[in-house]
């Protein structure tokens, strides 16, 4: 791993390729979607997630995996403080000891940037000013998204205007319940052109969508209404990211691949803690999308305790020892 | 971002290999017997074609000598009964899960496949081979009253599970009152050998599993004993040819595990992403070397290039490497003898006229390694639709629908 290719752009707007500018509606690219579930849980355990990276390659696997995390608060209790004491991580996501003994002082590591609640966006950018971090706030009525389509867009132009350059919108469930296709390809479609330059991660809520071939479905309508980002889950739901229902979205994005030639990025988001499980999905993109997809252009994990962990694990590289969580700054 | 190598540790193999100073007798009556005339002969690793260690090559005397204790154990094996028996067996359950670790590693290192397929699916499924069966053990007075004990069972095993295939063979027997004599595939007997230590470990009687090492002329020898009332073998469909017709007539029992050439069916409206992945599991799981792998791909004439095309991708991505090597997904065949009989049949196959693929990656140079390889349209009447090839090879053909319970090509 070179120090370069981790302190490359992480704006949306520095991508090195073209954005996905989505396609019109066309049934033909639903047709043939059938995911059989059994055979989709079945893969994961042996063939996949049970590669193991070992030593100073697991470390240089955990680096990647913080460059790619959406360090993310969004909690009822959250305070200008708490966002600012966020933000602040992000930008500096690693204790200096451990990147010196990792001889990556000079990589610029940060998170891929940092979600938040829309109100609290001019806190964010007290401290990231114009440090280049992304900030991604959730939108279209979190998490629910039980409100009008109007105020949905409004929120949007709204969070966009306030400074985010990345939107993390919730589609509406009950139109992939009501298999409305097409409907909500218009309700993405609006969203992303209510976001502008801004990128536009759409939440599928996975864990209220009861099939593997809905979840498919909703993927493709996601991206042909022109998202950046299909991401998992709002992390609020019962059930959030699991590697079987990221393994049926990256297929989608694959497929959508091969179909548009747009590349697509995907967002595992709720329950990702472990510095273990952030490698079972960066291994799981190598695998069905390959190391293209293995940057913060094209690949986040939503999560807020994972960082401290990937932190806790480096450590242990570095020392040989474990330390209590709270030995290492809020993150 | 690549992989690095995460090779698991084979020292405590090593340990157990030069406990012995890599020189192993056979298993009899409890004890190590030293080969009657016969010698010794080598095994290897055939991901770095090194050699482990010195294993008897078994003669008749040998064979002879093992049956007789195993006649003599076997009477007082009946008469403990079903419960004592189940306790033997547990036991011998709890040491393998003991050792699994240890047997895991040696089971890589001497088949040439992949330690997280030893270490997640033969050693836990060997351990729980004992666990059900001493549970047969246990019920057998209550539940099988009428059913008694053959007496000495002569078994013989392949090389593909080494160890799983001792435990289909030896926990059933022994938990009906039967006592083996057991010979392993001449490239695998090592696994069996740290058995033989641990049925030592769980204080097993003197006699009721005996361990004789060797090739055919070993496996001929135990076949034709007097003393065994029952031949259990799992092997090629040639020898079990062999073995039925000289079996025929002697009053001996026979259960038979042959080859195969199993089909994997695809219609035109199957998940094709999850099709590939069963693809993967069906041929490439343990570099093929499978009597039941999903080797004849037959898929529906409109979906065939799209999957063709699919499984080539993720061919690409298929590693081929050291078997202790945890990033791996293809170890090494088993033997030089194996490599050349699948090349046989590949080149066959394409002197046929079929269309061969193989990903671009190398194998490694120093080991025993065939190229995962995918023959297309390939002919129903043609050699390699037909013969086993057991090995990492998917021979695929199309058809057009399905009439009745029948595919038409």
């Amino acid at each position: 791993m070179t120090a370069t290719n981790l302190s490359a752009g992480k704006h949306p707007k520095d991508a090195p390729f073209e954005r996905n500018p989505g396609a019109s509606f066309d049934t033909s690219f639903l047709e043939n979607i059938q995911v059989n579930r059994s055979a989709v849980n079945d893969v994961q355990p042996l063939s996949r997630a049970a590669y193991r990276e070992e030593k100073e390659w697991q470390a240089a696997w955990l680096l990647k995996a913080i460059t790619c995390i959406d360090l993310t608060t969004l909690a009822g209790d959250d305070t200008r403080g708490n966002v600012m004491r966020l933000c602040a991580k992000a930008l500096d996501p690693v204790r200096h000891d451990l990147l010196a003994a990792l001889g990556m002082e000079e990589a610029g590591i940060t998170t891929g940037a940092v979600c938040v609640y829309h109100n609290l966006i001019p806190f964010a950018k007290e401290v990231i000013g114009n440090k280049g971090l992304p900030i991604a706030a959730v939108s279209t009525g979190f998490p629910a998204g039980k409100i009008t389509l109007e105020d949905k867009i409004e929120e949007i132009e709204k969070s966009v205007a306030a400074g985010a350059t990345e939107i993390d919108i919730v589609i509406s469930r009950d139109l992939v319940l009501n298999a409305k296709w097409e409907e909500l390809y218009h309700e993405v479609a609006l969203c992303r052109k209510a976001c502008g330059d801004a990128h536009l991660k759409t939440i599928l809520a996975t864990g209220e969508i009861p099939t593997y071939t809905q979840v498919a479905k909703a993927s493709m309508v996601s991206m042909m209404a022109g998202s950046d980002f299909i991401k998992t889950s709002t992390g609020k739901e019962s059930v959030n990211a699991t590697l079987p229902v990221s393994l049926v979205m990256l297929r989608m994005i694959r497929a959508y691949h091969e179909m548009t030639g747009y590349k697509v990025g995907f967002k595992p988001a709720g329950g990702i803690q472990k510095a273990k499980q952030s490698l079972d999905w960066l291994i799981l993109i190598k695998e069905e999308l390959g190391n293209e997809w293995l940057t913060p252009h094209l690949f986040r994990f939503g999560a807020s305790s994972l960082l401290g962990d990937i932190e806790r694990q480096l450590e242990h590289f570095v020392t040989g020892s474990y330390s209590a969580a709270f030995r290492h700054p809020m993150g | 971002m690549e992989y690095g190598p995460a090779p698991e540790s084979a020292s405590e193999a090593n340990a157990f290999l030069d406990r012995f100073q890599r020189q192993f007798d056979h298993y009899i009556n409890g004890a190590w017997h030293t080969p009657s005339e016969a010698g010794y002969f080598e095994v290897i690793n055939p991901s770095d074609k090194q050699p482990l260690a010195q294993v008897a090559q078994g003669s008749e005397q040998d064979v002879d000598a093992a049956v007789k204790a195993a006649q003599k154990a076997q009477r007082d094996w009946v008469k403990i009964g079903g419960h004592a028996r189940a306790r033997f067996l547990y036991a011998l359950a709890r040491q393998i899960q003991k050792h699994a670790r240890l047997f895991a590693v040696l089971e890589a290192m001497d088949n040439g496949k992949p330690i997280r397929e030893t270490r997640d699916i033969d050693i836990p499924l060997v351990a729980r081979h004992f666990y059900h069966h001493a549970g047969w053990a246990q019920v057998m007075d209550a539940t099988l009253p009428d059913y008694e004990a053959i007496g000495v069972v002569g078994q013989i095993i392949p090389w593909n599970f080494p160890l799983l295939m001792l435990s289909w063979k030896i926990a059933p027997a022994l938990a009906m009152g039967n006592t083996v004599v057991l010979k392993p595939a001449e490239y695998t007997p090592l696994t069996a050998l740290l058995f033989a230590e641990i049925c030592d470990f769980a204080g097993l009687p003197k006699g009721v599993v005996n361990i004789v090492t060797g090739d055919g002329r070993t496996g001929a020898a135990l076949v034709q004993h007097e003393g065994v009332q029952k031949i259990a073998f799992t092997g090629s469909t040639e020898v079990g040819k062999i073995i039925r017709r000289a079996v025929a007539g002697s009053g001996k029992k026979l259960s038979l595990e042959l080859g195969g050439k199993s089909p994997f069916i695809v219609f035109e409206d199957a998940d094709l992403d999850s099709v590939v992945e069963g693809v993967v599991d069906a041929i490439w799981f343990n570099q093929g070397q499978v009597c039941c792998a999903g080797s004849r791909l037959l898929v529906q004439e409109s979906v065939a290039d799209k999957l063709y095309a699919k499984i080539r991708q993720r061919m690409e991505k298929l590693i081929v490497g050291n078997a202790l090597d945890k990033c791996i997904d293809i170890g090494a065949v088993v033997d030089k003898v194996q490599i050349q009989t699948i090349d046989a049949l590949v080149q066959q196959g394409i002197a046929e006229g079929n269309t061969v693929w193989q990903p671009s990656p190398a194998c490694p140079a120093n080991g025993f390694y065939y190229p995962p390889t995918l023959f297309t349209e390939v002919s129903p009447s043609s050699t390699i639709a037909q013969e086993e090839i057991f090995g990492p090879v998917l021979v695929a053909m199309s058809f057009r629908s399905h009439k009745g319970r029948c595919i038409s090509q």
